[in-house]
């Protein structure tokens, strides 16, 4: 059979401006025509979508409709106070600053240390036996329960050695309990989030810019610090603020390493180092002493403690978006 | 002229070679810190194991008598008491973990496969940050939740008067129960599962999909014969974060779980669900204010020696689940 | 358990041989027309293409059987024409290689025969495809495909062993689950009409991701090959390879298309020289010129084809 010769001259159909041709679709992949089990898995999987959003609207809109109803904004500043009942004990002022306090001395110890651990695991690493060890070391820091690493603390920090960090009795028995004390323990909980943000940003860091700095005569130490570590600022943030939103969130290290104060109580006369040596609450421990469970059983505070508590971490977590979206928008090539 | 690549006279070292020591110091510390720790804990949960031997896991008599003679023995009065049969916290513990991580790995499943490949564009793009504020929550929280509005439901709707008596001298059914614990527990730990095999369903090369369906595979079952198959890294990591999270969880469990260490038989039928019970995790909580009294301290210790001790071993679980699939595909070892 | 055999392979010389002869030790007198011209002279005054002399893929002649028919088709991105009113006849029993420079339309083309456009939600269509007289829009999207199977640019074998990448396609038509014994000789069926039998015969276990390039790509051949398909759609299958792994898929392709129609998009215009029977040139969208390989290469009727076969642009 001869092949004709088909040519397509003809005259190329108008562009139209802006309209496109008329469409025509077939019998589309519809899933009315799989098999049985296929469409149920489709509407299990439509199904447990829906249902997780309902839930998490439900959590979310009954938390902020309690938090509301509750909330008054004298409840922000002043602090707890005994009385009989919810009008009169107070708001909690010193819970917020206890927050505060503590994410800042577990983030003051566990970014530095966060950065350095990712920078050597990333940039170094050898001897490679040492590194595997490291990267076990922080995966099981990861995973160890929190009332584990409480209760590590209560054994570190009821020794001699370390009871300048917390009260210390007249007969030389050691308190154990202060922010020094839960602040520390809490590093350990922001520490493995520092390191794995931070060690990634760095890894996504092509070779080739190492290699740039390096034929422009950069030692290691200089390219890390001056080209790296600034390139992988997004990832830092990132990383230190996760560490900051596990460590706001965690209970059972504050009840057990804090002493449980309603007010913050100073040690001595210093004015901040008395605070950190002394005992105190957070918005998490008051939350849980506040609940039906807890000794103090106002539940109306609870819920405007609690609400705080989310508007606080919402803020967090869109500031980890916005600045995650930013290294994202980093390109190398 | 960069100053910084001078020598160092005195010492001989680069500022590199000073920068690399100081760093892998730093490291060393922190891996010294670990082992502080398991060394600590272990040595101080001792007296405990050594008192009790294998039947500190195993059953017999009520747990919570035998915490309160512990705590009362500590009295410098009288010789020490250790005995502790811990399994109905243990029992507890099981049934709250794996309970959870099941339920929550068969709907986590579900809604990643639905939110990476199925979900509409806007609710993709609701549904994101929603999964990653939801891991975020604090315990506490859903805790609170939990105790103000699931259990007092369980208390007044699901317990009936009956199911009351029946049990009345042993614990009191109000509410606090294991199935108020599953469900916050799964809802708790479902975007830590849904937030990880997301990634990891996102991560498979579009150019395999596309392959299967261009041999006549339809989207279901090419997504899920393809994508969630290559993404099994990603769900044995999920898995393994969800479940190290279920296992050390105190605070919520503690809230509503009921503060008897009971264990809950499956054999008493429906009501297995709302009787209360009480981990490991929890109970450790439950008696902090008696850590001064030193048989109760090493007691507390052991318990915590057993969660450090099962935490370990999920993670050498999970490394290992993952060892075999190297050989079909990268395993890229980055995800959590 | 309903696996479907695999049909005898419809070839349509019967008694022909499958292997490609040795031709001659240098080429007669040939026809100044027609597949068979190597065209080494001028013809018509015009100088030809420069690689029009090479020796072009030697093949014994076969019938042909008109599989599918694209008639006036278009195709737009949103607003914007990617192929404009395109009429191309496709045959079992030759090699149609469609050729354009970047971005002219016929990846769009190929992949609109077995309907991958419309993973994109933007592509829009007119005109009409059949398959065998049916239009294709009227049939299931997944039956079509496995009638009309492609071969990406990319080697994307799936993350198995080899045996179970051929399996999957054979799993995925059963109705249950057929056991491994039986899937057996239906993959070894598919693995030696891609020509790959030989070489990972001993150990059908091995993961497909570390076999060499051109293993891959052989083996994404003998998956398409073992969904049993009338037509072959090839998006230039050799870019990624190297020079003895295309020769092998070349004359692999050959010597296939007394079983399927193939249809092959490549940019390297020796390749369509050595191996087609008929070229589409392709540019902005536009059919400019259908004719037979030899023809076009060596007497390209529009100015175009002139151009862009000699290297004036490309």
């Amino acid at each position: 059979m001869s092949s004709g010769v088909l040519t397509g001259s003809r005259d190329p159909l108008p562009t139209p401006a802006g309209a496109s041709p008329p469409e025509r679709r077939g019998a589309a992949d519809s899933s009315a025509s799989w098999r049985l089990t296929d469409r149920i898995g489709l509407g299990f999987a439509w199904f447990l979508g829906l249902l997780f959003c309902a839930i998490t609207l439900a959590i979310v809109a009954f938390l902020a409709v309690q938090g509301i109803r509750y909330l008054r904004p004298e409840l922000l500043w002043t602090n707890p106070q005994v009385g009989f009942n919810q009008n009169e004990t107070g708001g909690f002022l010193d819970p917020i600053i206890g927050t505060f306090l503590v994410a800042g001395i577990a983030i003051g110890i566990a970014g530095p240390v966060g950065v350095g651990v990712a920078v050597w695991l990333s940039e170094y690493g050898r001897p490679t036996a040492l590194a595997r060890v490291v990267e076990s070391t922080v995966e099981m820091l990861a995973g160890a329960p929190s009332v584990v690493l409480a209760l590590f603390g209560i054994l570190l920090f009821d020794s001699k050695v370390l009871g300048f960090l917390s009260e210390t009795t007249s007969d030389g028995v050691v308190f154990g309990k202060s922010f020094f004390a839960a602040g520390a323990m809490l590093s350990l909980v922001a520490l493995p989030l520092v390191v794995s943000t931070v060690r990634e940003g760095l890894q996504a860091i092509p070779n080739h810019v190492r290699e740039a700095s390096y034929a422009v005569g950069k030692s290691k130490t200089a390219t890390i610090r001056r080209v790296l570590l600034p390139a992988a600022r997004p990832s830092v943030i990132t990383g230190h603020m996760l560490g900051i939103g596990h460590v706001i969130g965690d209970t059972a290290i504050i009840v057990l390493l804090l002493g449980d104060t309603q007010t913050l109580q100073g040690v001595g006369n210093v004015p901040l180092w008395g605070i950190l040596r002394g005992t105190g609450s957070t918005l998490t421990s008051y939350v849980f002493d506040n609940a039906p469970t807890g000794d103090l059983n106002q539940p109306n505070k609870a819920y405007a403690a609690a609400f705080v508590l989310l508007v606080i971490i919402l803020i967090l977590n869109v500031l980890v978006d916005v600045f995650g979206r930013r290294s994202r928008e980093l390109r190398w090539s | 002229m960069d100053e910084e690549f001078l020598e160092d006279e005195d010492t001989g070292l680069s500022q590199d070679q000073r920068a690399e020591l100081g760093l892998g110091a730093l490291v060393c510390l922190v891996v010294l810190v670990l082992l502080a720790m398991l060394a600590f804990i272990f040595q101080e949960a001792w007296a405990s194991f050594s008192h009790n031997g294998l039947h500190w896991f195993g059953p017999g008599g009520n747990a919570d008598q035998q915490i309160q003679a512990i705590f009362t023995s500590g009295d410098l009065k009288q010789t020490p008491k250790f005995l502790l049969h811990a399994w109905p916290m243990i029992w507890s513990t099981i049934l709250t973990t794996v309970g959870s991580v099941v339920i929550s790995f068969v709907c986590s499943l579900f809604v990643a496969v639905f939110l990476v490949e199925f979900a509409p564009g806007w609710l993709k793009r609701i549904l994101e940050p929603v999964v990653r504020l939801l891991a975020s929550v604090p315990s506490v929280i859903y805790g609170l939740i939990g105790v103000l509005v699931l259990v007092p439901f369980i208390g007044n709707h699901l317990v009936s008067e009956k199911a009351q008596a029946s049990v009345t001298p042993v614990i009191s059914l109000n509410g606090y129960s294991l199935l108020a614990a599953l469900v916050i527990l799964s809802v708790m730990i479902s975007p830590i599962m849904i937030a990880i095999f997301s990634e990891g369903l996102r991560s498979v090369p579009r150019g395999w999909l596309e392959g299967s369906l261009a041999l006549g595979v339809n989207r279901w079952r090419t997504f899920w014969n393809i994508a969630v198959r290559t993404a099994r890294p990603a769900l044995i990591a999920g898995t393994v974060l969800a479940t190290a999270r279920a296992l050390g969880e105190s605070v919520m469990l503690s809230m509503v779980g009921g503060s008897t260490a009971f264990a809950p038989n499956p054999a008493d039928g429906l009501i297995f669900f709302v009787e209360p019970s009480r981990g490991l995790a929890a109970t450790i909580l439950h008696n902090t204010d008696e850590l001064n009294s030193p048989p109760m301290r090493h007691t507390l210790f052991a318990i915590a020696a057993v969660l450090l001790f099962s935490s370990a071993a999920l993670s050498l679980a999970g490394w290992a689940a993952k060892q075999p699939m190297k050989r079909y595909f990268n395993v890229g070892g980055t995800a959590a | 358990m309903e696996l479907r055999k695999p049909p005898p392979v419809r070839r349509l010389t019967p008694g022909a041989k499958v292997t490609p002869q040795p031709g001659p030790a240098a080429p007669q007198a040939p026809p100044a027309f027609g597949p068979h011209a190597p065209a080494n002279g001028a013809v018509n005054g015009h100088a030809p293409a420069s690689f029009v002399t090479a020796r072009r893929t030697q093949r014994p002649p076969v019938p042909t059987v008109d599989r599918m028919q694209v008639e006036e088709l278009s195709i737009a991105y949103g607003s914007k024409l990617a192929v404009k009113s395109v009429s191309l006849p496709i045959r079992q029993g030759e090699v149609l290689a469609l050729i354009g420079p970047s971005g002219c339309g016929k990846t769009t083309l190929l992949r609109s025969l077995n309907r991958l456009t419309e993973l994109t939600k933007t592509a829009s269509l007119t005109g009409r495809i059949t398959l065998d007289g049916l239009d294709i829009s009227t049939l299931e999207p997944t039956a079509l495909r496995r009638r009309v199977t492609m071969v990406f640019q990319q080697p994307n074998p799936f993350p198995m062993s080899v045996f179970d990448n051929i399996a999957y396609v054979l799993r995925e038509q059963a109705k249950r689950r057929p056991r491994r014994a039986a899937l057996r000789s239906s993959v070894e069926d598919a693995l030696a009409r891609a020509g790959l039998l030989d070489e990972v015969a001993d150990n059908l276990d091995h993961p497909a991701l570390r076999l060499s390039g051109g293993q891959q790509q052989r083996l994404c051949i003998a998956r398409a090959l073992a969904a049993q398909p009338e037509v072959l759609l090839l998006d230039e299958p050799c870019s990624a390879l190297d020079p003895q792994s295309t020769k092998v898929i070349e004359d692999l392709v050959v010597k296939l298309r007394e079983e399927v129609a193939v249809v092959i998009v490549t940019h390297n215009l020796q390749q369509a020289h050595r191996i087609a029977d008929h070229v589409a040139f392709m540019y902005l969208g536009e059919l400019v010129e259908y004719a037979s390989a030899g023809a076009l290469f060596a007497t390209p009727r529009e100015q175009r084809t002139k151009d862009y076969v000699s290297g004036a642009f490309g």
